[in-house]
């Protein structure tokens, strides 16, 4: 793996991390209401994919979605001022936090309807391959979300005509408070796919260098012209559902296991900064672990811990600034409102 | 013996209390069990009945409500909760083409003792997609009944009848409902579930309204009085059917009507309401019939948009204003 790309990526997960805890701050404080769902903990499902991705590829995504949007560059500064509900948001403060939008970085939406992505993306995927374009979907959902019909109509229709849609699970393992096992029959998702002859396969989602390697090669599949793929990520929500869930039916072992030993920024810092592990660090990931690590830092290069301290401290502050911009932009009006309406009516006067 | 308790706790005792009573009662929803709703409807019933009475489901809002209907006409008295109204969308088919007219098409052979609850309405900056008010869908539809819960009181006593009747039953709770407070009294006898409640008198016009709009006319109602004012409020409760009788004996008194809707106006609740009082009151009216609906717009995040696109209070004393005055 290529040094400039392994900082990229940790660069997005620091980023990532930082806004959505600013987020909740700026939550807490009012600047923020309704539904706020978080990605602490899963940033290396968004981050990995999202960079094996080109920016020509289209992305679908849910309620969840601050981060993916982040990552596929719509700026920190858009993405807060949407949050706030203002003008400058990228979707003009109409939508909100459930509801990003970006059409110039084909950012198709967050949809808050579980389930709504698959369609969508499928509907893309269509049109991508009806013009035979080297172009690829990607649609992000949930666990929950494949017990919706939704899900197996779509999947079946991009396996019969062979769209080139890339379906990301992220498996957080909850549907709000219902644990996997108590709302799904089959608690491996990737195994669905199969039902549509659609290749699939279950990454850990913890680790963006898998992450980024699974998507690149079901990425390359597509552009090849085999049909939709499939990639099931195991991850985990350090948070609750949303700001409005404290998530309390959640095991207190289970989240400090995953928070301790499984942070994902926190592995990726590792893997990055793969030139400096301590001794016990060594000790604890074991022989062969040691040796793959050795030799990502030759091939990858490296980076020092100051290096990594100038990094958090730059997110930091295109976060701050990001907050800065939303809270000073102006708020939509209702002649806004009535215009984003009627933004296809090209000025014909109806009544 | 009365006591002041929130809404949800209405709801959660009537589903308490009928289910202590009703062995064939059967709960079904996303987060009803453990986790005990997401308004805290359902709460403690999980432990009380266990899991085939009070079942977790998946996303599955199609096929749940649909397993609700096939349960229901083999004798179990269904009480869905679609989590919020938002999401009853992908229920339609279960209750538009299966619940309201399995009785129908089968030459009147089945029982359809299903209850739909769900939350709706707009709430807090929850944006387009999960503030949406769906009565006017439901109403269209014949074979369905419509109860819009205002109170605590009428909450507990609508769920228990909606649970003991045969008929497929809709009820729509606000979401900004649930934490309010109100007196339950569980030993008064109910009134018919689709009689509306004339909750305050007057003589100058006459305002209809439901759900959460019952306290905005309430207060509208308050501040005209100041005025010289004096309007009746009447709260429909049910919207399937439609309580004509007490309204047009309100108009015989005021001879004006104003109606009140969280929901835009175009061939909405509000539309029905207009068209029926017209043609039964034409005669006694002094003015047009006039509706304070929400806008002819999607429900904005933006917090100032969002008050701007529903009813306010002011709107219903400025329309009360100017209908008494033409
Ligand atoms: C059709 C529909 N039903 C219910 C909901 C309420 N809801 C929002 S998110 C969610 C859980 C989704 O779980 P999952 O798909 O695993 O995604 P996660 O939030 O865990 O990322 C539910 C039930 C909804 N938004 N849409
Ligand atoms: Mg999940």
């Amino acid at each position: 793996m290529e040094s400039d790309l392994l900082k990229k990526m940790l660069r997005d997960m620091l980023l990532a991390r930082a806004f959505e805890e600013r987020a909740a701050q700026a939550y807490a404080q009012g600047d923020i209401a309704g539904f706020l769902h978080l990605y602490p903990g899963e940033e290396a499902v968004g981050v990995g994919v999202l960079h094996a991705a080109e920016p020509a590829d289209y992305v679908v995504s849910t309620y969840r979605e601050h981060v993916h949007a982040l990552v596929r560059g719509v700026p920190a500064s858009t993405v807060m001022a949407e949050l706030f509900g203002r003008k400058t948001g990228c979707s003009g403060g109409m939508g909100g936090s459930m509801h990003l939008f970006d059409r110039e970085r084909r950012f198709m939406g967050g949809y808050a309807i579980v389930g709504e992505t698959f369609p969508v993306a499928t509907g893309i995927g269509y049109a991508i391959a009806m013009r035979e374009l080297p172009e690829a979907v990607i649609c992000f959902f949930g666990d929950g979300a494949v017990n919706q019909g939704t899900f197996h109509e779509s999947l079946n229709m991009a396996a019969l005509w062979k769209l080139p849609v890339l379906f990301v699970c992220e498996n957080n393992h909850y549907q709000i408070g219902t644990e996997i096992h108590r709302h799904s029959a089959v608690a491996e998702v990737y195994k669905r796919a199969c039902g549509y002859r659609i290749p699939a396969r279950r990454v850990d989602g913890m680790d963006v260098l898998t992450v980024h390697q699974a998507a690149q090669e079901a990425l390359a599949q597509i552009r090849a012209g085999n049909g939709p793929q499939f990639i099931e990520c195991e991850t985990y929500r350090f948070r609750g559902h949303s700001m409005a869930d404290p998530g309390s039916y959640r095991p207190r072992v289970e989240l400090q296991a995953f928070e301790k030993n499984e942070d994902p920024v926190k592995i990726a810092i590792a893997e990055t900064a793969a030139a400096y592990p301590s001794a016990e660090q060594i000790a604890a990931v074991g022989r062969d672990n040691i040796a793959s690590l050795a030799g990502s830092l030759h091939r990858g290069g490296h980076i020092s811990t100051a290096h990594l301290d100038a990094m958090q401290a730059e997110v930091a502050a295109q976060v701050e600034e990001a907050v800065r911009f939303a809270a000073a932009s102006p708020e939509p009006t209702l002649e806004d409102a009535q215009a984003a309406l009627d933004c296809n009516r090209q000025g014909e006067v109806l009544v | 013996m009365a006591e002041a308790i929130f809404y949800w706790q209405a709801l959660n005792r009537a589903l308490d209390t009928r289910m202590a009573a009703d062995e064939s009662i059967v709960v079904l929803g996303e987060d009803v069990g453990l986790y005990g709703g997401s308004y805290r409807v359902t709460e403690g019933l999980y432990a009380k009945y266990g899991e085939w009475r009070v079942r977790d489901t998946p996303i599955s809002e199609g096929s749940f409500t649909g397993l609700g209907v096939g349960a229901a006409m083999v004798g179990l008295r269904p009480v869905v909760e679609i989590m919020t109204i938002n999401f009853a969308l992908l229920a339609l088919d279960a209750i538009i083409n299966m619940a309201a007219k399995i009785p129908f098409m089968s030459g009147g052979q089945f029982p359809m003792p299903l209850v739909v609850r769900m939350p709706g309405g707009v709430a807090k900056q929850l944006a387009a997609q999960h503030s949406q008010r769906l009565e006017q869908t439901l109403m269209n539809v014949p074979g369905l009944r419509i109860a819009v819960p205002a109170t605590p009181q009428d909450a507990y006593w609508q769920l228990c009848q909606a649970i003991s009747s045969d008929e497929p039953i809709v009820l729509l709770e606000h979401e900004l409902l649930y934490f309010s407070k109100g007196e339950l009294d569980e030993s008064r006898p109910p009134p018919p579930m689709h009689r509306a409640e004339l909750c305050r008198p007057g003589r100058n016009l006459t305002i209809v309204t439901y759900s959460r709009m019952r306290d905005l006319a309430l207060k509208a109602a308050m501040q005209l009085a100041e005025t010289g004012i004096e309007a009746e409020v009447i709260d429909l409760r049910s919207l399937r059917p439609i309580d004509w009788d007490c309204c047009v004996a309100s108009l015989e008194k005021t001879h004006r009507l104003l109606i009140v809707e969280e929901d835009s106006g175009f061939a909405g609740a509000g539309a029905e309401i207009s068209a029926g009082l017209t043609e039964r009151c034409f005669a006694i009216l002094d003015a047009p019939p006039r509706r304070v609906a929400a806008e002819e717009l999607p429900i904005a995040y933006n917090a100032a948009l969002e008050a701007a696109s529903i009813p306010q209070v002011a709107d219903v004393v400025r329309a009360s204003q100017q209908l008494c005055r033409s």
